[in-house]
Parts: structure tokens; C-alpha cells; sequence
């Protein structure tokens, strides 16, 4: 091995504490970096041989009812590969041992063979067989809520008629990755599930014999479904079509996007923030042992090693912090992106998980990771570089320090001696002392704006469930319902107020901006479901024209006073003119009100109602509930509570194991600040600091001079950290902006409060390693040596 | 070697009155040994000696002759192997290393070879540094003034000459009144000039605060300013001489 590589080696082990600590950070970095990438392309991987190999559908459409034969006509589409026509209802299930009503989404599959689109993954047991009107089919998830297994038995409210049904198999679906019921947010497994049925027992059932209300397409390569789908609402539009869409605005893929897009805005925010503080650490270690290699340095050119052999041998020790820390992120990484993959795993239901992060994932880390640490450490291999070797050789000139602004002042007199030489030294090199606290900032921030999730959830929670939402419990109708039967849930047991809501399937139109949505009709004196925005006011819904969300409205580009056209997909299907009148905040959707009233006119209907909302007395639920499921026209019933309960458990839960992941990150992050900065004062200081033992100095009152100075930095780091944080919350915030939620930035002083105290123990350890090194100051060596 | 020998017999055995009465420290049979590894450096090997009230006194000796390591002893910065060290009546042998740090900051000044100030420090705080934490300082102006720096009290190291920073090390040394001054080749890096200015300085101070000061050079000619002069070899005492009259610092020349 050549010298100058054994050298390299040896001052690897030497600064092994140092090496690591920034290794860990850039570990880090690489970690979360592979993480992310990883996870996104196994989500992908996974969706898109789980799409193809269960021959997912690409358009999708529903409809009143709508001859078997229309189907013919419909694959001759041009662009039509296959057509996959289905009856698909919703029924009440009663679950025995479970008391509330659980929503049943029945979906037919033929009785022979596997249906041609959104064939099933049959995970135990058997597809339904020929002659078994009561045989069913149920998803894994909801299976495994109520413990159900083939053979097992549940009762199925369907089209108002009560039915004994046997569970034959469990499977999984790509219609259903995201099994969310109507008006959910998050999957409950345990109040929503998926049935399939044979298709003859689902038509009887439905009175669908011949006919279908649901119908998938899958297309030919190369086409665009927006051309197909024009044609397709065309030929659907006479049976009751309510518009079809495309897989992009299927329900449980569009979750499943939503959620891949987030993970790519996070793939690299954070990342960035560990790297370049890994950059700032290597540069600061390595001009450290520069300026005490001065002599080596010139030796070394004298000896005739040119500069780039020189530059190159610090390039290498660069190299080799970050190759370390690369490693260890690679292995972390994968660890990570495993975990978060099966976490994913657990809402997103695939029947397999492809984890097999491909070459591209450690490369491009590792290439990004090695670059910015060289990046960094660019300005420390340049000085060692510029040397001129008799310079070198000789001892650096005494280092010139100014009185600065201080000197002289009321407050200078008013400081000891030791205190003044933490002001000089951290004034000395402003820089230095800056990026310090910057890197102190920089973990508190990455905190912050973890721990600010679960506050910003909190938000949410409030505003959506709590501030907006007032009713016990939202029962849905099968068919708009004329207005008297809000007089039959009135006088249900328990039942302390009942009010009516509409909602209606459209399309609206601005100029060439779409958006497929609902218009919510409500009454403007609800006191049950009111509408109001993020901030806290009201918005009654006026007389005529729409309220609508501001996400919604920047869709479309409108602003209160212009018109958009609404196209209703139900019903008489009218096209009407209505003016924007209001917007407001949400978090979650892009809703739009109507006045029950006015969007009643618009349909050209009587005062009709899609759901009711409930007030109960707590007390009378199971009798209610007893009632509901026997109740032919309830489609189903969510609760608020178990919304509520169900929202914490999914995402707290998750948020929860990734902010401690973050919190481990973070301390990372401010223990490599800390502990670098603290061991490079000390090697800077440490002839120093022994003088002053020599002279009488106690450890205690060294130890504040080394201490006090990083000491400094952090208090100036924290408050620092905090503003940061607010900002680092914000960024994510705007980037985690979907269609689906707007993350509002909410930070509690209990976070920065949190955040600051674990930033703060982090940095006391490794303050507290470099204190005990001031034990082992060897005292005489100062007498002698000429710092 | 012999003469030497007998001479140290006479010093230790029939001190005068005054110097058994007055002495501020006291070793007996101080032996140091380095190990390393598997050599043993034998640094002292059995050496006596007091320092008396007052007494400016020159260990001379050439480079391993166990100069240092005496200093070391005496300052409270290094224990020996064997053998006794006292400062008036308390043994610091056996002294805890928090006693003996008590004994360095109220007792000991301490001129190094390199100056050792502390860089970010003007001269007047550097005096300022160990005159916060001695129990009976002088002014740290008046320290500067003794040593004859009272108008570069407000410079930085950087802006002082070789001689100037080892005459601050000096004024920060004898600021707090100690009881001994241990200077470990106060003018090692000096040149003769400048170094005389340093030896001037001490000589002041012995003179003029009676500060008994031990102090380490090679340099025989430095010897001429002492009371006593020390000479080690080997880990050993070889002579001790006492000087009829203490030459000024001024006429020293090397």
C-alpha cells in the first residue's frame, strides 16, 4: 500500500468519532433517499403487475340500467379491447356480533370462468359457483375485521329483501386496493366491505335479468380514453349513465396516485436538507486537519507530490466519510423502504409486494450523496492544495483576533474572561459559527415539521369532523327519497334530530377546465352538517348559485361572481348556467354546496333527499341500528365516530412510527453538528484549554469554555430551528397539496417545545462525550509544545 | 561529580537556620519512572531539594536531565514514582487532583516556553484570566506595568513581539501573588535580547514581591542571576551552588 494511503487510513481511524457522526448524517440522507425511492418504485412495480396480471379496467362507467346487449355496441368502440358488463349494488350486512349496519359493496362475477377486467385474487377458498345464488365472495380485509372464513355465514340486506348468504372465498381486488366506503376518507374495514355474487343471483336480486348498471372497459394500446369515454357516454346516456371515467379517476387508483405523488414531492425535500449539512460537517473536519497538516502538507511537496496527488488524498478521505455513510444509509434505506412499503402494504391491499429496488435507487444516492459531500469539502481540499510548501513548513501566523463591536462596551466589562474568549472565537469565524447553528437549526426544523403532523391531523380532525360535522350518524338512501322521510327517521328510537342532504352526481365546466364531483345540497338552517370554511365561517348557502371549495374553484379557474356550467350525471341529466357566489377553505376534497332548494330545481325533481343526517341519543343506538338494518331504503350508515376513530388510527398511527424514524434522523442531524463542532474546538483548543488547567483552572471551568462556545451556538440554533421548521412545514405542506387533502400548517408551542428539548438532549450527549476527552488533556504536553 | 555530591550532603544536612525555617517547598527522594511500552525511562532518581522564601533559584541542566519533570513535580502537574513533595506543610503527593488543581491556582505562577497566552485575549485580559480566580490578585494593569507593558494592554498576542507575549506569560504568572513562580525556559524561544528584557522581568519580580521562582534553562549564563543554582544530570543532583553575589539581568549575555 502506498504511504500517503496508509496515512489516509490511519487518520480515518484516528478521527473515527468525527468520521462517523457525519457519515450518520449523510446516512441519513441516503436513507431516507433510498426509502422513498424504493417504496415509490415498488408501489408502482407492485401496482402495475398487480393491474395487469388481474387485468385491471381503464374505463369505467355506471348506469341505471342498461341492456345486456348495449354491450356489443359498446366493444365496438374504436379502441375497445374488452367489455366487462356487472351489476354492482350496495347492501346492508348484518355481521353476527357486530351491532352496527356495515356497507356491502355487491359485485357480480360470472358464475363460470373469471371475469374478463377486474378478474379476482383469490386469496382462500373458491370464486362463487354455478347455482348458488347465496354463495359470496368477500375482501381479505374485511374478512379479516370480522374473522369471516369460508364457510362462514352473514345476512345481506339487498333491494329491501333480506338474504342468508355463504362466505366461499376471500380475494382481493385491483378495483379495490383502496377499499374506502362512500363518504370515508380512510378504509374501514370493519363497516365496509366488498361482496362479489354470482352475476344470475345478483341480477334476480336487482330485477337486472338481461341488463347491467355497471360496466368496464379495458382499451387497445395507444388509445385515449377521454375519446372512448365521449363515445361511451353517448351510447350510456339514454339507460341512466352517470359519465364514465377513466382509471385515473377510479376511486381506489386515484387514492392509490394521490399517495404516490406525496411520496415523490417527500423523495427529495429532506434528503437535501441531511446532505448538505453532511457537506458543511466534511468541510469543517477536513480544512481542521488541513490546518494541522500544514507541515506534513509541505513536507509532502517538498518531497515532490504534486498538487493533485495532494488535492486527491483529501478527496479520498471525503470520499471515504461519504462512501461510509452511503453504505450505512443503502442498508438503512432498504430496511426503511421495506418497512414503509408493508406499512403501505396494510391500506393499500395488494396480493403480493414486489421489494426489489432496482440499481437505479443506489446509484443515483449514492452518486448524489458522494458529489455533494466533495461539493462541500471542496473549499478545505482547494487550501490544501494552495499551500506553497516552504509556507507550509513553517507555523501558522499567530491567529489575529479584533476586539470587534463588543470591545469596550458595558456589557465586554461585564464578562469574565473565559466568556470573552467564547465571544472572540465564535465572532472569529463568523461563518463557521453560523453554519453551526444553522445545522443545530436545521434538526430542530426537520422535527418540527414532523411532529407538526400530528398537530396538523389534529386540525383536520377538528375542522372536518368536529367544527362541520355535528351529526351522530349519516344514513344514505338508496333512491333520492321525497322529503316525508325525514318523518320516518324522526321518530326512530333514539333519534333527537334528522335533516336532509342531497348529493348529485356532475360535471362542471369553465371554459376547457373540468371536474367530475358532487354538488352537496343542503338546507340553509341545517344545524347538523353545516358549511364553513378552515377558519371558522359560516357559509350559508344562498338562495340560488354555488358555493364552492377554493380548490375546487382554482381547478376550474372561477371566482365568486362568474357562472359554471353544471352538467348533471343522474336523473333528467339537465345542463344549467349556475353562478359561483362564494368560495372557501377546506382541507379535504373539493366539495361544492348548493341550496337543497335551488339544486332540487335545477334537477327538475320535488324536494327530494339522498341522505339524512342524525342526531341521537347515544343510548338508543342499538335499537336504532336494529331498525336501520331493517329499513329497505337505507344503502348505508356511517357513523361519525367510528370515521373519527378509523382517521386516528390509520394515519396517527402511521405518522406516529415515522415521526419517531424522523426523530431519530433529527437527532442524528444535531448530535453530528454538535459533536464536530465541539471536537473540532477542542483539537483547536485543547493546548489551550490545558494551559489554563496548568494555570489553576478547574475541569468545570474549562469545560464551560469548550462547552459555553457550541453552547452558544445551539441557544442561537434553536429559536433559529423553530422559524425554520414553520417554513420546512410550510414547503411540505405545499407540496403534499392534493386534490384529495391540503395539510394545513399547524404547529402547537408543545411541538416546538418537544422539538427543542430532543434536539437539545442530543447535543448534550455528544457535548457531554468531548467533555470527558477534557480528563485526558495531557497537561505537560502544553508546557512544551508551540501550538 | 564527587565535589558535587559532598556539596548537596553540606546544603541538605547543615542548612542554615533561615532556609530550614523558610522553606516554601520541599522534595525528598523524588524518583520519577516513564514506562513505555517495555523501556523504563528513569527521569529522577532520588533528588532532594527545598526552595526557600524568596530565593530565585536556576535549574540547569542539559536536555533528559530531568529539569522538566522536576518543575513538573514541583507545579503539581505530574506525580512522582517515588519520594515526597510539600508545599509549607502540605504534602501534595498524595493530594487529590482537584487539591492539586487548588494548589496550581492559588499558589503556583507558571511562565511556559511558548508563552501559552490565550490568543483571543488582549494582554490585560490574559492577566485578567487568572486574576478573576486567585484568592489575592494585583491590579492586572499593575501586573502589565511591573513587566514593564503597561502601554500594550490592549493588544492581542498576535500584535506583541516574542518578548512581549513571554513578559505578559510573566505579568499573568505573577498577577495573583504566588507563592511560587516555576518558569520551564522562559527564554527558549527568545533571542538573547529579547530574552534578557524577560529575564529583567523576573528579576523585578523577585526583587521587588520576593516571589521564590525556580527557573529551567540550559543556558549557563542565566545561572549568574540566581541564589542558587541547581545542576542536574541524569536524573540526579550533581551540584548546587550557591552565587556570592546575583548578577543583574541586564549584563547577562549569551
Amino acid at each position: 500500500m502506498r504511504a500517503l494511503n496508509r496515512k489516509l487510513l490511519r487518520d480515518l481511524w484516528r478521527l473515527w468519532g468525527q468520521i462517523l457522526a457525519i457519515a450518520l448524517v449523510v446516512a441519513s440522507g441516503v436513507a431516507l433517499l433510498v426509502m422513498s425511492l424504493s417504496s415509490i418504485e415498488s408501489l408502482e412495480g407492485t401496482t402495475d403487475a398487480y393491474y395487469e396480471r388481474y387485468r385491471f379496467a381503464e374505463v369505467f362507467a355506471t348506469v341505471k340500467r342498461a341492456p345486456e346487449n348495449l354491450a356489443n355496441r359498446i366493444a365496438d368502440l374504436p379502441g375497445v379491447q374488452a367489455v366487462q358488463t356487472r351489476v354492482v349494488e350496495f347492501a346492508n350486512l348484518d355481521i353476527p356480533g357486530f351491532e352496527e349496519p356495515v356497507i356491502g359493496q355487491v359485485v357480480s362475477v360470472p358464475e363460470r370462468g373469471a371475469p374478463l377486467l377486474n378478474q379476482l385474487a383469490i386469496r382462500v377458498g373458491r370464486s362463487v359457483a354455478p347455482n348458488r345464488p347465496d354463495e359470496v365472495v368477500v375482501s381479505e380485509p374485511f374478512a379479516e375485521a370480522h374473522g369471516l372464513l369460508p364457510g362462514d355465514r352473514l345476512s345481506a340486506t339487498m333491494n329491501g329483501k333480506k338474504r342468508d348468504l355463504e362466505v366461499v372465498g376471500i380475494a382481493l381486488s385491483p378495483e379495490f386496493v383502496y377499499a374506502i366506503g362512500p363518504g370515508a376518507l380512510t378504509p374501514d374495514e370493519k363497516r365496509y366491505g366488498v361482496l362479489w355474487m354470482g352475476r344470475e343471483a345478483m341480477a334476480a336480486a336487482y330485477d337486472l335479468d338481461g341488463a347491467f348498471n355497471d360496466v368496464s372497459l379495458s382499451l387497445l394500446r395507444g388509445t385515449v380514453p377521454d375519446d372512448v369515454i365521449n363515445r361511451l357516454d353517448l351510447l350510456l346516456e339514454p339507460h341512466g349513465g352517470v359519465g364514465a371515467v377513466a382509471r385515473k379517476n377510479q376511486l381506489s387508483n386515484w387514492f392509490l396516485m394521490n399517495e404516490l405523488q406525496q411520496l415523490r414531492s417527500m423523495a427529495f425535500i429532506l434528503p437535501s436538507i441531511f446532505l448538505a449539512v453532511a457537506a458543511f460537517l466534511s468541510n469543517m473536519v477536513l480544512a481542521r486537519l488541513i490546518a494541522t497538516e500544514r507541515a506534513e502538507i509541505g513536507l509532502l511537496k517538498a518531497f515532490g507530490y504534486s498538487n493533485r496527488e495532494i488535492g486527491w488524498h483529501y478527496a479520498k478521505m471525503v470520499m471515504a466519510i461519504a462512501g461510509l455513510g452511503v453504505v450505512i444509509g443503502w442498508g438503512a434505506g432498504v430496511w426503511l423502504g421495506r418497512f414503509n412499503t408493508e406499512l403501505y402494504g396494510d391500506f393499500y391491499r395488494f396480493p403480493f409486494l414486489l421489494f426489489r429496488p432496482g440499481p437505479a435507487v443506489f446509484v443515483v444516492s449514492g452518486l448524489i450523496s458522494l458529489a455533494a459531500t466533495l461539493l462541500g469539502s471542496l473549499g478545505a481540499v482547494r487550501q490544501a492544495v494552495a499551500l506553497p510548501p516552504a509556507e507550509a513548513m513553517r507555523p501558522p501566523t499567530p491567529t489575529a483576533y479584533r476586539k470587534g463591536m463588543l470591545g469596550g462596551s458595558a456589557f465586554w466589562n461585564w464578562l469574565d474572561q473565559p466568556s470573552r474568549i467564547i465571544v472572540r472565537q465564535l465572532t472569529r469565524r463568523p461563518g463557521r459559527s453560523l453554519m453551526t447553528s444553522v445545522g443545530i437549526a436545521l434538526s430542530v426544523a426537520v422535527l418540527v415539521s414532523a411532529l407538526q403532523w400530528l398537530d396538523s391531523i389534529d386540525r383536520i380532525v377538528e375542522s372536518y369532523f368536529f367544527e362541520t360535522q355535528r351529526q351522530d350518524m349519516t344514513v344514505g338512501l338508496f333512491d333520492a327519497q321525497s322529503q316525508t322521510v325525514l318523518y320516518d327517521f324522526e321518530h326512530m328510537p333514539g333519534v333527537l334530530a334528522a335533516e336532509p342532504m342531497r348529493s348529485v352526481s356532475v360535471e362542471f365546466h369553465a371554459g376547457p377546465r373540468t371536474h367530475r364531483g358532487s354538488i352537496e345540497g343542503i338546507r340553509p338552517d341545517a344545524s347538523l352538517q353545516i358549511v364553513q370554511d378552515v377558519n371558522g365561517r359560516a357559509i350559508e348557502p344562498p338562495p340560488e348559485g354555488l358555493v364552492l371549495s377554493t380548490m375546487l374553484a382554482d381547478k376550474l379557474n372561477v371566482r365568486a361572481g362568474q357562472n359554471v356550467r353544471v352538467e348533471v350525471l343522474e336523473g333528467r341529466r339537465p345542463v344549467v348556467l349556475v353562478p359561483v357566489v362564494d368560495t372557501f377553505e377546506t382541507y379535504i376534497g373539493t366539495p361544492a354546496y348548493m341550496h337543497l332548494t335551488a339544486l332540487n330545481r335545477v334537477l327538475k325533481e320535488p324536494n327530494t333527499v339522498g341522505h339524512v343526517n342524525l342526531l341521537v341519543d347515544s343510548s338508543y343506538h342499538s335499537a336504532l341500528f336494529e331498525r336501520l338494518k331493517e329499513t329497505p331504503d337505507v344503502s348505508g350508515v356511517i357513523l361519525r365516530q367510528a370515521a373519527i376513530d378509523k382517521f386516528h388510527e390509520t394515519l396517527a398511527e402511521t405518522l406516529l412510527i415515522f415521526v419517531s424514524f424522523f426523530v431519530v434522523f433529527a437527532c442524528v442531524l444535531g448530535f453530528g453538528v454538535a459533536y464536530n463542532n465541539a471536537r473540532i474546538a477542542l483539537s483547536e483548543r485543547g493546548h489551550e484549554l490545558a494551559t489554563l488547567r496548568v494555570l489553576g483552572f478547574t475541569r468545570v471551568e474549562i469545560s464551560y469554555i469548550l462547552i459555553g462556545e457550541i453552547g452558544a451556538l445551539i441557544i442561537i440554533g434553536l429559536p433559529l430551528g423553530c422559524v425554520a421548521g414553520a417554513g420546512l412545514a410550510w414547503i411540505m405542506s405545499a407540496s403534499f397539496q392534493t386534490e384529495l387533502y391540503r395539510v394545513p400548517v399547524v404547529i402547537e408551542p408543545s411541538t416546538y417545545g418537544l422539538s427543542v428539548l430532543i434536539v437539545l438532549a442530543a447535543t448534550l450527549i455528544s457535548a457531554a462525550l468531548v467533555r470527558l476527552r477534557l480528563d485526558r488533556l495531557d497537561l505537560i504536553a502544553a508546557l512544551k509544545v508551540r501550538e | 561529580m564527587a565535589v558535587g555530591c559532598v556539596t548537596i550532603d553540606v546544603e541538605m544536612t547543615s542548612p542554615s537556620g533561615r532556609e530550614r525555617d523558610d522553606a516554601v517547598m520541599r522534595c525528598r527522594g523524588l524518583s520519577k519512572i516513564y514506562r513505555t511500552g517495555e523501556v523504563e525511562v528513569a527521569a529522577l532518581r532520588g533528588v532532594d531539594l527545598d526552595l526557600h522564601e524568596g530565593e530565585l533559584v536556576v535549574l540547569l541542566g542539559a536536555s533528559g536531565s530531568g529539569k522538566s519533570t522536576l518543575l513538573n513535580i514541583l507545579g503539581g502537574l505530574d506525580r512522582p514514582t517515588q519520594g515526597e513533595v510539600f508545599f509549607q506543610e502540605t504534602e501534595l503527593t498524595s493530594a487529590a487532583d482537584s487539591a492539586l488543581t487548588r494548589f496550581r491556582r492559588d499558589h503556583v505562577g507558571f511562565v511556559f516556553q511558548f508563552y501559552n497566552l490565550v490568543p483571543s485575549l488582549t494582554a490585560l485580559e490574559n492577566v485578567g484570566l487568572v486574576t478573576e480566580i486567585a484568592p489575592a490578585p494585583m491590579e492586572p494593569a499593575a501586573a502589565l506595568a511591573l513587566v514593564g507593558l503597561a502601554e500594550r494592554a490592549q493588544h492581542f498576542p498576535a500584535q506583541m513581539s516574542g518578548g512581549e507575549q513571554q513578559r505578559v506569560a510573566i505579568a499573568r504568572a505573577i498577577a495573583k501573588q504566588p507563592s511560587v513562580l516555576l518558569c520551564d525556559e522562559p527564554t527558549g524561544a527568545l533571542d538573547s535580547k529579547t530574552g534578557v528584557l524577560v529575564l529583567e522581568a523576573l528579576d523585578r519580580v523577585n526583587r521587588d514581591l520576593g516571589t521564590t521562582t525556580a527557573l529551567i534553562t540550559h543556558n549557563v549564563s542565566i545561572a549568574e542571576m540566581a541564589d542558587r543554582v541547581v545542576t542536574l544530570a541524569d536524573g540526579q543532583i550533581t551540584e548546587v551552588r550557591r552565587n556570592a553575589t546575583r548578577v543583574q539581568a541586564r549584563e547577562i549575555v549569551w
